[in-house]
């Protein structure tokens, strides 16, 4: 798998092309700035790119801009966000196109390299990882509404790990259940909040989002 | 031969050069000297009179009522004509005029807006302004461009005009009498009237532009006490800081500190164990990432507190509208900003609205708020409101107190109307320029 990595602080650079590397991947270009970063993303044509939010020229948010703007020139570019502190706004702009593709996650989940791995080949095969403390921060947001409220513990843990853009069978394994009790879960969520129910993860994830965002 | 011809040459050219340059430069000063102190005279008539006795009016009004509306309308159109003096001095004569005026905070009633109106000092000087600025921008006005308008008439007007009726015109009393220099006479003395008076006119309009500074800069009372605000303000601020300084100072010792040392601590201790234990060590460097997970929220949520990372990559508009997300409750965010404010009021501002909007999902009960930005006359506006209980007390909240603290030191105020019942809206200012047009972010979504 080819991934091209953006990130300017050399030492973070360097663990991620060690890391990617020692799981199979081919880091075909690793930039430090904005500018390279768009053009690497558009001539490579990368299977995932692992981009910082916060680069060089101006240390605001070029990153997650030249992520937006390569995903504006090749549509549904996998483009996995890293960022020292995560924000609903930037994940809003990131899944606005809807077409799947979109990790957004905080820097400290590299740490979790088994995880982490697994979000990026997520994001590659056109899927979705969105930190938990973004999807925290949804459903804290719409705790206090009727529909969210007639879900129950376990199904609002659910919702959750689905947001964050797991399949059934990661959700099972995670809650140490089958996959069949976790369907029957998620049906039943998609009942509550009056979803159309739906087999493809991702068109799924982007449902609960676009109902939590909304 | 040649030397002479090029020397009578160069004498003449000299000559005549000076004498075109004292005329360009004099009929350069004229004319402006001219339309200038003509200008000052038709304001002084045409505006400053009838304002006076408006204002004289309308402060006599004030016990029927009328006059408790009328005055500080009377005294904002002085304000903005004394403005316009201002600049015209600065612009005509380099004389600077600073504005005395103290800062108005948005939102008070009528009674209280009126009372800050007639207890400020440079009200009452505005108005003694407005009316001796009559006469005395009739005289300078008069002297300034009445010199040049006197000449202008002796060369183009008197000598034809005398044939028509019996006109004179100065020493030329009547004109026919004189014969050819009744003629002559007007043109060559109007022609010298006009080159004196470009010298002499900018000193007239300067002449009032020191007289207008004398009544509408600050008195040294008002300076005093502006020294003693700032005084005051600053020390709060510096205050302020220094207890922000040891807050971080204390967070980063107990929290992210200390847990860096404990992570040291299991990672040297799982090196030791690697080789006869290494489950204990697999789990003490659990443990590790653990704790260096914990220490990285830790610093995440110091580093919001010190300055949210999303105001420095985006600006006071995509702060707060970050901000709007992440509350429980819907808030309308209208942000108009044609560009950036500086760093430290941009802080600011983010904190005060930040400070605003948690009072609103504690305390206000509120289902909906609505937070609106904009920049208008100088000032950065913000206006918070909310749907709540109301009944919220400044004075009370040691919250609400800070964030005046902090605005004071920017000359910022705030202002607050909270019935019993509600609804609730404060109203923050921060007077402040915008720099360089914002760069839009590539998604307009939020």
């Amino acid at each position: 798998m080819r991934v091209v990595i953006a990130e300017d602080l050399a030492l973070l650079r360097d663990g991620l092309i060690r890391l990617l590397g020692a799981f199979g991947f081919e880091v075909v270009e690793a930039v430090d700035n904005g500018p390279s970063l768009l053009r690497a993303l558009t001539t490579h044509r990368p299977d995932v790119a692992v981009v910082d939010v916060r680069l060089p020229p101006t240390f605001t948010d070029e990153g997650l801009r030249a992520a937006l703007e390569a995903r504006k020139q090749v549509p549904g570019l996998p483009v996995l966000v890293l960022s020292q502190h995560v924000e609903q706004l930037y994940a809003r702009e990131l899944l606005s196109d809807s077409s799947g593709g979109i990790g957004y996650l905080l820097k400290d989940r590299v740490s979790d390299v088994k995880q982490f791995v697994e979000a990026v080949r997520r994001v590659a095969g056109g899927g979705t990882a969105l930190d938990p403390d973004v999807v925290a921060q949804l459903l804290t947001r719409h705790a206090r509404e009727e529909p969210l409220q007639q879900l129950t513990p376990r199904e609002r843990e659910v919702l959750g790990l689905m947001a964050e853009g797991r399949s059934n069978a990661a959700i099972a394994a995670k809650l140490f259940v089958t996959e069949k009790a976790i369907s029957k879960h998620t049906n039943n969520i998609f009942g509550k909040l009056g979803l159309p129910p739906s087999e493809d993860d991702n068109r799924r994830v982007l449902a609960v989002l676009a109902y939590l965002g909304g | 031969m040649v030397e002479i011809h090029r020397y009578g040459d160069s004498l003449e050219d000299r000559v005549s050069e000076l004498l075109r340059k004292y005329w360009r430069r004099a009929l350069s000063c004229t004319l402006p000297s001219l339309l200038r102190g003509v200008l000052q005279i038709v304001v002084a008539f045409a505006v400053n009179l009838p304002l006076f006795i408006v204002a004289v009016l309308a402060i006599a009004f004030i016990p029927l009522g009328v006059g408790v509306v009328l005055v500080p309308e009377v005294f904002r159109a002085i304000r903005s004509v004394a403005d316009q003096q201002r600049t015209w001095a600065a612009e005509w004569s380099g004389v600077k005029i600073p504005v005395p005026y103290r800062p108005e905070p948005a939102g008070l009633g009528p009674f209280r807006r009126l009372g800050r109106l007639l207890a400020d000092p440079a009200s009452w000087r505005d108005l003694l302004w407005t009316i001796v600025n009559v006469p005395v921008a009739l005289v300078l006005g008069v002297l300034a461009g009445g010199l040049a308008l006197y000449g202008l008439e002796g060369i183009f007007v008197a000598p034809w005009l005398a044939w028509v009726s019996d006109y004179g015109w100065g020493p030329f009393w009547p004109l026919k009498d004189w014969g050819v220099v009744g003629i002559a006479g007007p043109v060559v003395l109007g022609a010298v009237l006009i080159a004196v008076s470009g010298p002499v006119g900018p000193v007239f309009l300067k002449a009032h532009a020191l007289f207008s500074q004398s009544l509408l800069a600050p008195t040294r009372a008002a300076l005093a006490a502006r020294v003693e605000q700032l005084a005051e303000s600053r020390s709060e601020t510096v205050d302020a800081s220094a207890a922000e300084l040891r807050r971080i100072e204390r967070d980063l010792h107990d929290g992210a500190q200390a847990r860096l040392v404990a992570l040291s601590m299991n990672i040297g201790l799982a090196e030791e164990m690697m080789k006869h234990d290494p489950e204990m060590a697999a789990k003490l460097l659990a443990e590790a990432r653990e704790s260096s997970g914990t220490a990285l929220t830790e610093l995440r949520d110091l580093v919001r507190g010190i300055h949210p990372p999303v105001l420095a990559e985006r600006g006071l508009d995509g702060a707060v509208r970050a901000l709007a997300l992440t509350l429980p409750l819907p808030v309308d965010v209208h942000v108009d900003l044609p560009g950036r404010a500086e760093a430290p009021v941009e802080s600011a501002a983010y904190f005060a609205v930040a400070e605003m909007l948690a009072n609103v999902v504690k305390h206000s009960g509120a289902a909906r708020a609505w937070l609106q930005i904009e920049h208008s006359g100088g000032r950065l506006i913000m206006i918070i409101g909310d749907d709540g209980t109301g009944g919220a007390d400044p004075a009370a909240g040691s919250g609400m107190r800070g964030i005046e603290r902090r605005l004071a030191a920017f000359d910022g105020t705030m202002a607050v109307t909270s019935p019993p019942g509600g609804p609730t809206v404060v109203t923050l200012e921060l007077p402040c320029a915008l720099s360089s047009p914002r760069i839009s972010p590539s998604s307009g979504t939020g």
